[in-house]
Order: C-alpha cells, then sequence, then structure tokens
C-alpha cells in the first residue's frame, strides 16, 4: 500500500468525523459511498474540498467526483495524475 | 371560516424598494438578477439578487444617526416595515401589535466584517451581539415602539412562512388582535461561500424547473405582512386572507429534499386540509422553485402527488428576486397577494425545457387570470417544508 | 375549548450531568471537553447511531438528550417539535467563519443554522411533524406554553417535545420536556421554572 492510500485513509477518517474506524479497516477497493463506508452527499463535498486542500485539484464539475471518490485506489489515481502539490 | 386578514404589507426587494416598483417590475418580466456591487466578495462571477442600495444609503433613507448599531438584515427589515406602516394610514403601530419575525443569518453580515476587530476595537464589540438573530428582531422593534410579543424563528428558508403561520395562528387562538409577521435576510459572504461549497450556485441566471437548470441565485429582501383580527378591521381594505397553513419535515437529510418529496406533500396536504378546499379550488401556486437540481425535483413530484393530472399553474418567482433566504416565504407571499388582488400570474423567468423526469411546465408569461385561491410554498434546511394558502376576501 | 396539559417527562444536561425527571443520572468528570462529555454520554447510554459523530455539538446535545427524554423511541409519530435557544448556531456559524478564509467546510456549513438539529431528530425518530425553532434571550416558558397549546388546541396532537438547547463557549444548557394529556406534573409557567433551574441543589 502506498503512503498515499494511507496518507488518504486518515485525511478520510479525520475530516469526516469517521469515530473509532482504523485505516486498517478501509479497503483498497471499498466502496466509499453507498454500501460500503456508507459516506454521504456532504462527504462528498468535504472530499472535493480535500481535494483542493491538499492536493491543489480543483474540480470544475462537482459530478466527477462520482468516479473519482468510488473507492481508495480511484481517489489515489486521480491525484497522481493532477496534483499540483 | 374566513381566514386572518391581511390588512397591510412592506417589501423591499431586487426588483425594488417598495411594493409599485416591485410590481412594476413582476408585470413587465423585468427581474433584479446581477453580479454583486455591494456586497464586498471574490465571488464576483456569480450573480445574485442584490438591493442596489448601501447601508448608509439604507440609513438615510431611514433618517438614522451615523453611528448605529443596525445591521444590514434589519435596516432591509425597518425600510419594509415603515412602507407598511405608511401604506395602513397608521402614525404609530398600536401597542398590542406583536411582531414576529424570520431569519437565517441575522447580524452575520456585521460580524464577518469585524470579525478581526473585535479584540482590538471596544467599539466593535457591541455587533457580537449582532450575530444572535434576536438581537436583528429587538432593534427592529424598539425602532417601531413595539414592545408585545416579539419572537424571531429560525427555520432556514422557511424562517418568514412560518412567522406568517405562527401570526395566523396567534390571531386565530386570540391569543393576539394585531400582528406583524415576515422576515428579512440580506446578502453576505458566510452564506454565499456556504451555498458555493454545497455546489449549488449558478453562474447564470437561474432557471427553474427547467430541464437544464443548474442552480439557485442567492438574493435578499425583507417583506412584512399586517395580520389582524376580524374586530380590527373596520371597514379597511383587507388584502387577502391567510386561508390555510401546514407545516412538516421532510425527515430525509440535513440539506436534501427526499426524492419522494414527502415533506412538501405533507406541508401541501395540511394547508390544504386547514383551509377546508378541495385541491382543484388551487387558482396558482407560487412556487419554492429555487433552480437547484434537488428542489425542483422533489417539489414537482411532490405536486404530481397531491394534484395528479391536473397541477394547476405555477411560477417560481425567485427568478426574478434570486432566493432570499428566511424572507423567501413572505416575499412570495406578498407576491401572492399582489396576483390575487390583481387577478395577474407572473411568470417564471428563464424556462425553456421542461424536466424529464415530470414533464410539468410553468407559467412563462404574464398572464391574466381570475385568482381567488393561491398556495404558496416555501421548504427550509433542516427539512423544515412550510404551505401556505392566501384566498381573496370574500 | 383547551384540554388540560401535563409534563410528562423532563430531562437537563447541565454542568457535566443530566437528570431525567429531576433524578440524577449521570455525573461525568468536570474536566472534561464539551465532545469528550458528550462522548461519554453517547458511550455510557450504549447508543448505535454513526451519524452522531457527523453532527455538530448542537445537534449532539439535542439528539443525546431526546434518547434520554424517550427512553430511545418517539412512538408518537406526530409528536411536535418546539424548540428554541438564545445563541442560534453562534458555535458551529464561528467554526465555519474560520473555514471561510481558506476553503469553506460544507460540512461546516450544513449545521450553521439551529433547526437543523431539528432535521436530525426528525430524521432519527421519523417524525413528519410540525416542528419550529425560536431564538430568545433567555428560557421563555410563556413561548412554549403559548405555542405549545395553539398546537394542541387546532389538531389532534397528543405530544409536544419542547427543547431548550443552548450552546456557547463550550457552555451547554440543555432542557427538554414532553408535554401530553396526561402526567405528573401540570403544565404552567411555575412548574416550567422549576423544573428547568431546580432551587435544591
Amino acid at each position: 500500500m502506498s503512503d498515499l492510500h494511507t496518507e488518504l485513509k486518515k485525511s478520510i477518517i479525520e475530516q469526516l468525523n469517521l469515530e473509532d474506524m482504523e485505516v486498517s479497516e478501509i479497503e483498497n477497493d471499498e466502496h466509499l459511498f453507498g454500501d460500503g463506508l456508507g459516506l454521504d452527499s456532504i462527504d462528498a463535498l468535504e472530499l472535493i474540498v480535500l481535494l483542493e486542500k491538499d492536493y491543489g485539484i480543483k474540480l470544475t464539475d462537482p459530478n466527477q467526483g462520482k468516479e473519482i471518490f468510488n473507492s481508495i485506489n480511484t481517489m489515489a489515481d486521480f491525484i497522481e495524475k493532477n496534483r499540483t502539490r | 371560516m374566513k381566514g386572518i386578514a391581511v390588512t397591510g404589507m412592506g417589501i423591499i426587494s431586487a426588483i425594488g424598494s417598495n411594493l409599485e416598483e416591485i410590481y412594476s417590475s413582476l408585470i413587465s418580466g423585468k427581474d433584479g438578477i446581477s453580479y454583486p456591487e455591494i456586497l464586498a466578495t471574490n465571488h464576483t462571477n456569480l450573480p445574485v439578487g442584490e438591493i442596489k442600495l448601501s447601508d448608509l444609503e439604507l440609513s438615510e433613507i431611514l433618517n438614522l444617526p451615523k453611528a448605529h448599531f443596525y445591521t444590514r438584515t434589519a435596516l432591509l427589515a425597518m425600510h419594509a416595515i415603515k412602507e407598511l406602516l405608511k401604506k395602513s394610514e397608521l402614525a404609530q403601530f398600536p401597542e398590542d401589535t406583536g411582531f414576529i419575525s424570520g431569519t437565517s443569518v441575522g447580524g452575520i453580515d456585521k460580524i464577518e466584517a469585524h470579525f478581526y476587530d473585535f479584540q482590538d476595537i471596544v467599539e466593535y464589540r457591541k455587533y457580537i451581539q449582532a450575530q444572535h438573530p434576536g438581537f436583528t428582531t429587538e432593534k427592529i422593534a424598539e425602532y417601531f415602539g413595539l414592545t408585545q410579543t416579539v419572537t424571531t424563528i429560525s427555520t432556514a428558508c422557511s424562517s418568514s412562512a412560518n412567522a406568517i403561520m405562527m401570526g395566523a395562528q396567534l390571531i386565530e387562538s386570540g391569543r393576539l388582535k394585531r400582528v406583524i409577521v415576515g422576515g428579512s435576510d440580506c446578502l453576505t459572504k458566510f452564506t454565499l461561500n456556504g451555498f458555493s461549497s454545497l455546489k449549488i450556485l449558478s453562474e447564470n441566471k437561474n432557471r427553474p424547473f427547467d430541464n437544464d437548470r443548474e442552480g439557485l441565485n442567492l438574493g435578499e429582501a425583507a417583506a412584512y405582512l399586517l395580520l389582524e383580527a376580524e374586530d380590527c378591521i373596520k371597514g379597511k381594505p383587507v388584502l387577502g386572507r391567510v386561508k390555510g397553513y401546514g407545516n412538516s419535515n421532510d425527515a430525509f437529510h440535513q440539506t436534501a429534499s427526499s426524492e419522494n418529496g414527502e415533506g412538501a406533500f405533507q406541508a401541501i396536504s395540511k394547508a390544504i386540509k386547514k383551509a377546508g378546499i378541495l385541491s382543484s379550488e388551487i387558482d396558482y401556486i407560487n412556487v419554492h422553485g429555487t433552480a437547484t437540481r434537488n428542489n425542483d425535483l422533489s417539489e414537482s413530484v411532490a405536486l404530481k402527488r397531491i394534484f395528479g393530472r391536473n397541477v394547476p399553474d405555477f411560477s417560481s418567482t425567485k427568478s426574478f428576486t434570486g432566493h432570499s433566504l428566511g424572507a423567501a416565504g413572505a416575499v412570495e407571499a406578498v407576491f401572492s397577494l399582489l396576483s390575487i388582488q390583481n387577478n395577474e400570474i407572473f411568470p417564471n423567468l428563464n424556462f425553456d425545457t421542461e424536466m424529464s423526469e415530470t414533464g410539468l411546465t410553468p407559467v412563462t408569461n404574464f398572464q391574466k387570470k381570475k385568482i381567488r385561491t393561491v398556495l404558496s410554498n416555501s421548504f427550509g434546511f433542516g427539512g423544515n417544508c412550510t404551505s401556505l394558502i392566501f384566498q381573496k376576501d370574500a | 375549548m383547551s384540554r388540560k396539559l401535563y409534563i410528562k417527562n423532563s430531562v437537563v444536561i447541565r454542568d457535566s450531568k443530566i437528570f431525567r425527571n429531576e433524578e440524577l443520572l449521570l455525573k461525568t468528570n468536570e474536566g472534561l471537553s464539551l465532545s469528550s462529555f458528550l462522548k461519554a454520554i453517547y458511550k455510557e447510554q450504549n447508543l448505535k447511531y454513526p451519524k452522531f459523530f457527523k453532527m455538530d455539538s448542537l445537534s449532539k446535545l439535542g439528539y443525546l438528550g431526546v434518547e434520554i427524554l424517550s427512553k430511545g423511541n418517539i412512538a408518537d409519530k406526530q409528536t411536535a417539535l418546539v424548540f428554541a435557544n438564545s445563541t442560534s448556531s453562534l458555535e458551529t456559524d464561528e467554526a465555519y467563519a474560520a473555514s471561510m478564509k481558506k476553503f469553506p467546510s460544507p460540512s461546516l456549513f450544513v449545521y450553521t443554522l439551529p433547526n437543523i438539529m431539528l432535521g436530525e431528530l426528525s430524521i432519527r425518530h421519523e417524525l413528519r411533524s410540525e416542528n419550529s425553532f425560536f431564538i430568545s434571550e433567555s428560557f421563555d416558558p410563556e413561548l412554549f406554553i403559548g405555542y405549545t397549546k395553539i398546537l394542541f388546541q387546532q389538531e389532534k396532537i397528543e405530544n409536544v417535545l419542547c427543547g431548550w438547547v443552548d450552546l456557547h463557549n463550550n457552555d451547554y444548557d440543555v432542557f427538554l420536556c414532553q408535554i401530553a394529556l396526561s402526567g405528573g406534573t401540570d403544565f404552567n409557567e411555575e412548574e416550567l421554572k422549576k423544573l428547568y433551574l431546580p432551587t435544591h441543589e
């Protein structure tokens, strides 16, 4: 598991107040929304902020989020390709 | 039951500073959506329904001393209530007049302007109180010498609709004879940034109920009605009656409306029941219609559930004013009463294509039509849904 | 025609203590931070509602208070909610305003309205009933009594949940009571004041 994957899991747990959850409990390919981790629409908006704040990526169309935030893997891929910091 | 009499109204919004200006904008299809000029914000690309009067100009119109602690929300409210008072031909409001005001931002404008000065400048600390929405209401009441029941309602975008509902209930139950009800909210960086972070602001003029709607434009406004008990009317003209009301929680999400529009459905059903009318008696609906993807779809679904194939003529006047949050319900109550008085429907601007999901088409051109009964919807964050029914005085 | 109303149950959360119907239910270490205090109640009450951790402190206070008051179940789905406080959502307003300097936080912004708490309670207990949130300078029994009576007068309402949930600078003050057509205590100003601020501490 890359540092970025771990870093993302840590930020998600912290920023989205996933109480009592450990990094090791989130699988790289687990769905973040719906029946996976159970994140909601406001979490999705908070993830958009996280992309901009931590990686300098500004999403112009919030609908892009659906694919990017599918799992830790898809997020990490997108960040690797687009990060400005 | 006749319903509670509305005997006065006053309003200021982006389409005019008084009833006459606003009426003329409504019948000529002139919207008040522009880029921000008064509000100091970096979001200059976001259209808003802004009132083009600075705080200083508003203060001068109201003859206030230079140093005062009225927030913009209060100034707008005072402007609207002053019109109400003037048109009611009263020198001042009688002592037994109650005051119920709805707001969502309260005094946040002053807080954000002075947030970093509080520690250093003692004079500004007075504004710390201003952030309490209650403070704004108290200041307005003080200006008009209102000492009786003074209450602030804070239920987001249905605040002033709830103020109207509560006022009607207080008169109906005999607890008050006369009450000023409505609400006020000004544009702030606080709300502009917040709605922007929720990704529901449009970079173009809002297009309620359109298939390609992109979101809402924030607006600012204040509007108030005077409600009076039967024995106070004494031959005064009655502008219309609050015939029914209903409030219900959508119980779905902090901010989003449910897919089946349950809260809206319940609120409308309760209002119709309270009014003691058939749903087919509704001649026109002033919809909530914020022009967000979520609201307009959810509201459409609720309308179809209530009215089936016979959804009455409807339009969202937020295409004129933007969404003035806590004030919106009262603004649209005034528009509804203007519709009743003049037998007219004001159009839903910027509409082109009906929503694929529900296929509803709003009224897009100014229309003359006999209007006796109007339904007005106001739905707020926190799932708070309110519907009001206004009717022509028999 | 007005029916006789009673205070059926009440809850007070104040100074690291929780009282239910005037009996001390829980007392925590006074040194706990607000968030630790709220979490301690959650654990102690053995609650299972992950949404709790996403709420702001005001909503958490309302949620916990109502769980304790209703023993985890508001059976009457027509129960109306009449809530008030003095400081609105000021605590979260300030946190959101601080986030605005760089990246305005959507999850903070959605809680910058006090009635979001009523939304949370309605979601939790599946209530589609009437609800209202008032701002008043201090605890005002007359406001609760006036509005509650109106609600009982006009509809087939059998229960109203009145709530004063105030929070600023980590100072919390919660008083909840269930108003019904039966119960041990008369619903009037004097009794409300007594329950809100017991003098026998």
